[in-house]
């Protein structure tokens, strides 16, 4: 299939945007490569949105400047700027059947009918809805509505794509499905790809990198391995994944749950090692969660895998956790958000 | 419908009174208005035939009808254009123009003719201020013609078109258009392309609702038309008042009732009543 022009980089300069008095938007720096899949993953409110709105042109830009492919964009407006978008809502168009739709950007630039037909057939098939093409949005499904969006939004081959939340409104196996066919589609497309979620299983299992906001700023930026395995702050580790706060000597330490081993008590065996007592024991299917109380610390949360040991603890039980040294990572906590980080 | 509609429902007789109290003095009248356009002078059908052969009456419903559209067209263009600015204005300003909508449903319609004769006479403000500027030698007639009546049937149902066009244009999703931007649409595609299209049943609504509305202005005309301008409704109340022919009266008078049942049952095709009136969407 014909990959069009290639994706292109975005460069985001110090950007800030308020809303009155209100700082939506802090002073955010990226570096966005041409063609990768980047992810903007961050609590509710942390400005996510708004970072996309000034990117597609819909919010003007406070402080700061946004450069595609080396020239500022702040003063093209919004229909100059070539980037396919994706609303969350899918906003399409109601009153055009699924064929117009995909047309519509073509037809906007005056390309020849022929060549509107052809693009409209292969985005078709690209997103799997050769069947549907004639009826209107409302006679569509979630998924298929979205699958219509995200054509429309490629039809025209932009060289940036911007998806805000495009899998919110869908239930979480179609999700799946979706998330993998939206990959694909990225592997063959080439553009640049940014994403917009607050679920950190999609950032992590769909992106190239991934960007953790938090109260307008960038919190830490980096490869979905690099932001799991090695988060620098008490808030990337929480977000991404779960974690455990060691604090020993003023230093704090992030330890993911499944990096501990149990032993019983007096049996344990590692680098580092904290005596403690059972107190829950929750059944995940493949894993066990036991939350393990610890003298002088806030409860443990340990992942065991499930197989052949769930007889092996009872609640009450003593037990010894055991994990070595490259199991934990020091973070930097200070910035008020261990406890509001869990629950965003 | 189940079966048990057919049965009798002994709560129809919590409503009866109200029914009959509609019967008696809404449907009984009208009832005796059909027969009297039937019946007045002698039996038969002519008081209609008078439609054609009458050049008054003709053109009496030809003149009606020419300024019912005209007014409906420039109250929707109108309104069209306010509700665009409400929709698109911070909330503060919405909720103040809401209530000077509002407001301009309850001041008379006698009132507002009296004061557009005040603005639009030969000595009035409008004339006054062009003669003032230079920019014209001698007095615009604006009153006592067409003119005159279409301003004041304009104005007075502007706030009438802006009801329904506001509802229909609440009930967009306003990331639809954006999306239209973000499509490589201008400002003015996107207006024509999605936003026009998507009010239709909103300008079909308004529009209905004014024309209807328009058929049975009486004190307007009457007013700004300075006699000169004679529409059904001033035509029907000269004939039972002045001349007596009560047989014309009712047959036009039928015309009306008929011709505005069969818009109101067009309009409800459209769109939900309740709609029109400003319930929720859809
Ligand atoms: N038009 C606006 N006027 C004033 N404040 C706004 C406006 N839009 C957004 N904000 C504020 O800016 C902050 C960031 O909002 P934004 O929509 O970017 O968050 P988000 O990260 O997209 O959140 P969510 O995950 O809930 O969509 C929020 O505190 C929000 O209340
Ligand atoms: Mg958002």
């Amino acid at each position: 299939m014909n990959a069009g022009p290639a994706g292109i980089g975005v460069v985001f300069s110090n950007v800030t945007k308020q809303y009155g008095k209100m700082t939506a938007v802090d002073g955010v720096s990226l570096d966005i490569r041409a063609g990768e899949f980047l992810t903007l993953l961050g609590p509710s409110g942390s400005g996510k949105t708004t970072l996309l709105m000034m990117l597609a042109g819909f919010q003007d830009i406070s402080m700061g400047d946004i450069l595609v492919g080396g020239a500022s964009i702040a003063a093209t407006p919004p229909e100059k700027r070539n980037f396919g978008m994706v609303f969350q809502g899918y906003a399409l168009f109601p009153h055009m059947t699924v064929r117009k739709n995909i047309a519509y950007p073509l037809e906007i630039r005056h390309r020849p009918r022929a060549e509107i037909d052809a693009r409209v057939d292969e985005m078709l098939e690209m997103v799997q809805l050769k069947g549907l093409a004639d009826r209107h949005p409302h006679q569509l499904s979630g998924g298929q509505q979205q699958r219509v969006a995200l054509a429309r939004a490629l039809s025209f081959s932009p060289r940036v794509l911007l998806l805000d939340e495009p899998l919110g409104a869908l239930d979480r196996k179609l999700r799946a499905e979706v998330q993998d066919q939206l990959k694909d589609i990225h592997n063959r497309v080439g553009t640049t790809f940014i994403y917009v979620t607050h679920d950190q299983e999609e950032a992590l299992t769909m992106s190239d990198r991934i960007v953790i906001m938090n109260r307008g700023r960038v919190v830490q930026v980096g490869s979905p391995i690099e932001l799991y395995e090695k988060p620098r702050t008490v808030f990337a580790a929480n977000f991404l994944g779960k974690s455990n706060f060691i604090r020993h000597e003023g230093r704090i330490f992030a330890l993911r749950p499944e990096k501990i081993q149990v032993f019983a008590a007096g049996k344990g065996q590692g680098q580092n090692r904290l005596c403690g007592t059972v107190r829950s024991i929750t059944y995940m299917g493949a894993t066990l969660k036991l939350m393990v109380e610890v003298e002088n610390h806030p409860t443990i949360e340990v992942h065991v895998p499930a197989w052949h040991s769930a007889e092996a603890f009872s609640e009450s039980q003593a037990v010894e956790l055991c994990w070595s040294n490259d199991a934990q990572v020091e973070v930097e906590g200070g910035d008020g958000d261990e406890a509001g980080a869990r629950s965003a | 419908m189940t079966a048990r509609s057919s049965r009798f429902n002994p709560y129809w007789l919590l409503v009866a009174p109200a029914v009959l109290l509609v019967l008696a003095l809404y449907v009984a009248p009208i009832v005796n208005v059909l027969l009297l356009s039937v019946t007045d002078p002698k039996p038969g059908f002519d008081n209609y035939a008078k439609i054609f052969q009458s050049d008054t009456v003709a053109g009496l419903l030809w003149r009606t009808v020419r300024l019912c559209l005209i007014t409906t067209v420039a109250a929707v263009t109108l309104g069209y254009i306010v509700s665009y600015a409400m929709l698109h204005a911070l909330s503060h300003v919405r909720r103040r123009m809401m209530s000077i909508l509002l407001i301009s449903f309850w001041i008379s319609v006698l009132v507002r003719s009296f004061a557009w004769l005040m603005l639009l006479g030969h000595n009035g403000l409008v004339n006054d201020a062009l003669l003032g500027l230079g920019l014209i030698s001698e007095p615009l007639p604006l009153m006592r013609n067409e003119l005159g009546v279409l301003i004041g049937m304009t104005e007075y149902m502007v706030p009438y078109a802006i009801l329904p066009l506001l509802a229909n244009m609440q009930g967009i999703d306003p990331r639809v258009s954006s999306a239209s931007r973000s499509l490589g649409a201008s400002h003015a595609q996107t207006f024509f392309r999605v936003f026009l299209p998507l009010t239709r049943p909103g300008i079909i609504a308004a529009s209905l609702l004014v024309f209807i509305s328009s058929l049975g202005f009486y004190v307007t005309p009457a007013i700004l038309g300075g006699g000169k301008v004679q529409m059904i409704a001033e035509y029907i109340s000269v004939q039972l008042l002045v001349t007596v022919r009560w047989g014309v009266a009712a047959m036009l008078a039928t015309l009306m009732i008929a011709s505005v049942l069969a818009l109101m049952y067009v309009l409800n095709r459209f769109m939900k009543l309740s709609v029109v009136f400003g319930g929720a969407t859809r």
